[in-house]
């Protein structure tokens, strides 16, 4: 099975000379397609900015990000841009709703931004909605939401481009155990009913424990113990 | 994004802190408000003033007067220097005019490319009278083929031997005639004391009746034959030397002439100890005040929108900084740089456009309002003199303008946003 992700020698360096902090060194992974990942480690070693590379939200310091073996370094920013906005689904710890506009419309903002038309939009937007159990509220106001629902519709809007990878950072970190449940097994049900790759940072043992493969990483280096 | 959710969503963001963004609309509003207000007035009173004058004569006739050294207020008496075309001198109000004689006339004809000379007499009238009482009149000769604007009929012709002439509206009714057009055509009598005393009456034609005229109201205006013949019975007996004096005389020259030809022509009369104007000279002079003054509400307009485009970029920056991490986010879904760049440009265009439409629809309405309160109030009696008026060509290039304004005020905000890093923007605080 090819890897739809894999580093070369991954690196992140955080500022210049004197002050300069190493994140990220040296990091060698391949994520295969339909893969259900998590990535664990301490709080400040390195998880999530990571994913932010994996996620071609950021740039490495040195070394490579090859998507489907292609350098993404020598990827243009349109087709990055283009990649994370079709390819890849974001569901952040912190929701990043806009409070004030109704449900639909936080979740078809990614269909908005590839120029899909209105139509075809509210039709999309309310079957992600159906398949998080949120169709009734369509019309409310993202801010009238419990935290399991919120998270829930950002669930909807990461798989309203039908990606092939969804990144998750903390996607439970606010929410209480049993909210954070039903959120998980909504993902693992994403990947194991769609075969959509699923990568999910998080400190939690028994979420890490339930994926198929863990990476732990330690002061920003893959330790052992991760099966790569 | 396409354009038209580029649209909505702005104009969404734009409306998401109403307090703040009214505010920035009421500095664009008065400026724009200013601007088209100042330029309704001056472009009204410009295309009625441009009429007006029209009336006063052709474009190819000089107005030509002896040049006298005006005395400012509180400068002492100016020098006396013998003028040789000058035969008499009276007294203004404020300053002494040089009257000239035929002698002048003969000077001013001499200047190649004048093609005639007329003196324009004043004439002193005792009274008009039509099918009943008598009544007083000012009669001015028309100079050249220009009319003022006629309510029914048309001009007096110059060059007819028919005594013929003009009058005011406002004669109609006095003169014993129920409508203007009965007038037309009619015979009126104009009583005149001759030069010894004697009191004659001169029969003439009226050929149209005038509209109301802000700067000659109740001028009621002669051809040259009527003119030439109340003139000879005014002076009779009155010795040659004091009977041919005239303020003004009026030169006429070739329609083709170019402005060269024409400044030559000024400037061998001022050798002369002349003074030459055309009409539109004169038009210039009021034209030039009243740009001045039109200049300055500009320029009051244009600081209300200096201060408006502060206003922008502050209100923009503000909604970039509330909104670093919605704009992170829709990077990080794949929104490109310029589209973030365009969203907030947009968003200053139409705070621009809003601010820029009300302010020339209320100035508009203002304009409306005050053209009609005018019409029916201080300016009643001057028809054909809209107050205000609002060419569609500057409504469109005062709000393109000001939205032109607007994008450039927001650009530096909208480049703040386009460089925002997602990672930055969707850092956990
Ligand atoms: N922009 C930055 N500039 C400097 N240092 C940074 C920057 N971003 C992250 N770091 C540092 O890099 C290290 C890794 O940060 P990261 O956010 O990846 O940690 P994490 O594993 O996700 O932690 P947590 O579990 O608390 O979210 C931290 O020590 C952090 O201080
Ligand atoms: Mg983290």
């Amino acid at each position: 099975m090819s890897a739809v992700i894999a580093t070369e020698h991954l690196s992140k360096t955080y500022g210049k000379g004197e002050a300069a902090f190493s994140a990220l060194s040296d990091i060698n992974l391949s994520i295969n397609s339909g893969e259900l990942i998590a990535i664990v480690g301490k709080s400040g070693s390195g998880k999530s900015t990571l994913m932010h590379m994996l996620a071609l939200l950021d740039r490495p310091s040195q070394g490579n990000i090859l998507v489907d073996g292609t350098d993404a370094a020598r990827i243009r920013s349109r087709q990055v841009d283009g990649l994370r906005n079709k390819r890849y689904g974001f569901v952040f710890q912190q929701f990043f709703l806009n409070e004030t506009d109704t449900v639909l419309n936080n979740v078809i903002l990614p269909l908005k931004i590839a120029k899909i038309n209105r139509k075809e939009r509210t039709t999309r937007g309310l079957a992600a909605l159906k398949s998080v159990e949120l169709s009734e509220k369509a019309a409310a106001k993202a801010g009238t939401l419990s935290g399991g629902q919120k998270q829930r519709v950002c669930i909807a809007r990461a798989l309203i481009n039908k990606p092939s990878v969804i990144f998750a950072d903390e996607p439970t970190g606010n929410l209480d155990s049993h909210t954070g449940k039903t959120i998980e097994d909504l993902l693992f049900r994403l990947n194991k009913e769609q075969g959509i790759t699923v990568i999910i940072v998080t400190h939690d043992k028994e979420l890490a424990g339930r994926c198929h493969r863990q990476l732990h990483i330690k002061d920003g280096k893959l330790s052992e113990g991760s099966d790569v | 994004m396409k354009l038209s959710d580029l649209l909505s969503t702005a104009s969404a963001n734009m409306w998401r802190s109403k307090g703040r963004t009214f505010l920035t609309i009421v500095a664009i509003f008065i400026g724009a408000m200013t601007i088209t207000l100042t330029n309704g007035i001056g472009t009204g009173i410009k295309s009625y003033l441009n009429r007006q004058v029209k009336s006063f004569g052709a474009p190819n006739v000089l107005l030509v007067t002896l040049t006298n050294k005006q005395t400012s207020p509180g400068s002492g008496p100016a020098k006396y220097t013998y003028n040789p075309n000058a035969t008499v001198s009276a007294s203004g109000l404020h300053n002494k005019q040089l009257l000239m004689s035929s002698k002048g006339l003969a000077v001013i004809k001499s200047i190649p490319n004048i093609t005639s000379v007329v003196a324009a007499h004043s004439l002193s009238p005792d009274y008009i009278t039509g099918k009943g009482d008598k009544y007083q009149l000012s009669l001015a000769q028309q100079i050249g083929d220009a009319a003022p604007d006629m309510v029914v009929g048309q001009g007096v012709n110059a060059n007819s031997t028919q005594n013929q002439l003009t009058i005011p509206v406002s004669y109609v009714q006095p003169l014993g005639y129920g409508s203007n057009r009965a007038i037309i055509g009619a015979h009126v009598t104009i009583g005149i004391t001759s030069g010894q005393g004697v009191r004659k009456t001169v029969v003439a034609t009226v050929v149209g009746v005038q509209q109301k005229n802000l700067i000659s109201q109740s001028v009621a205006y002669a051809n040259n034959a009527l003119a030439g013949q109340l003139y000879s019975i005014q002076t009779a007996g009155i010795p040659a030397a004091r009977a041919n004096t005239f303020l003004t005389a009026y030169a006429t020259f070739p329609k083709n002439l170019t402005t060269t030809q024409l400044d030559t022509i000024k400037s061998k009369l001022k050798a002369k100890g002349f003074t030459a104007k055309t009409i539109q000279d004169q038009e210039s002079t009021i034209f030039t005040a009243i740009n001045a003054i039109i200049i300055v509400f500009d320029m009051f307009g244009a600081i209300a929108l200096l201060a408006a485009s502060f206003g922008i970029i502050n209100t923009l920056y503000m909604s970039v900084q509330e909104r670093t991490k919605e704009i992170g986010l829709m990077k990080a879904l794949g929104m490109s740089r310029h589209k973030v760049y365009a969203l907030f440009s947009i968003e200053a265009v139409l705070l621009g456009f809003w601010g820029s439409v009300l302010g020339v629809g209320f100035a508009a309405l203002v304009g409306k309002a005050i053209n009609a309160i005018a019409v029916h109030g201080f300016l009643k009696g001057f028809p054909g003199l809209t107050l205000l008026t609002f060419p569609p060509r500057t409504i469109a290039i005062v709000v393109i303008g000001i939205m032109l304004i607007a994008f450039l005020a927001g650009t530096l905000p909208a480049l703040r946003a386009s460089r925002k890093d997602p990672i930055e923007a969707l850092r956990y605080e």
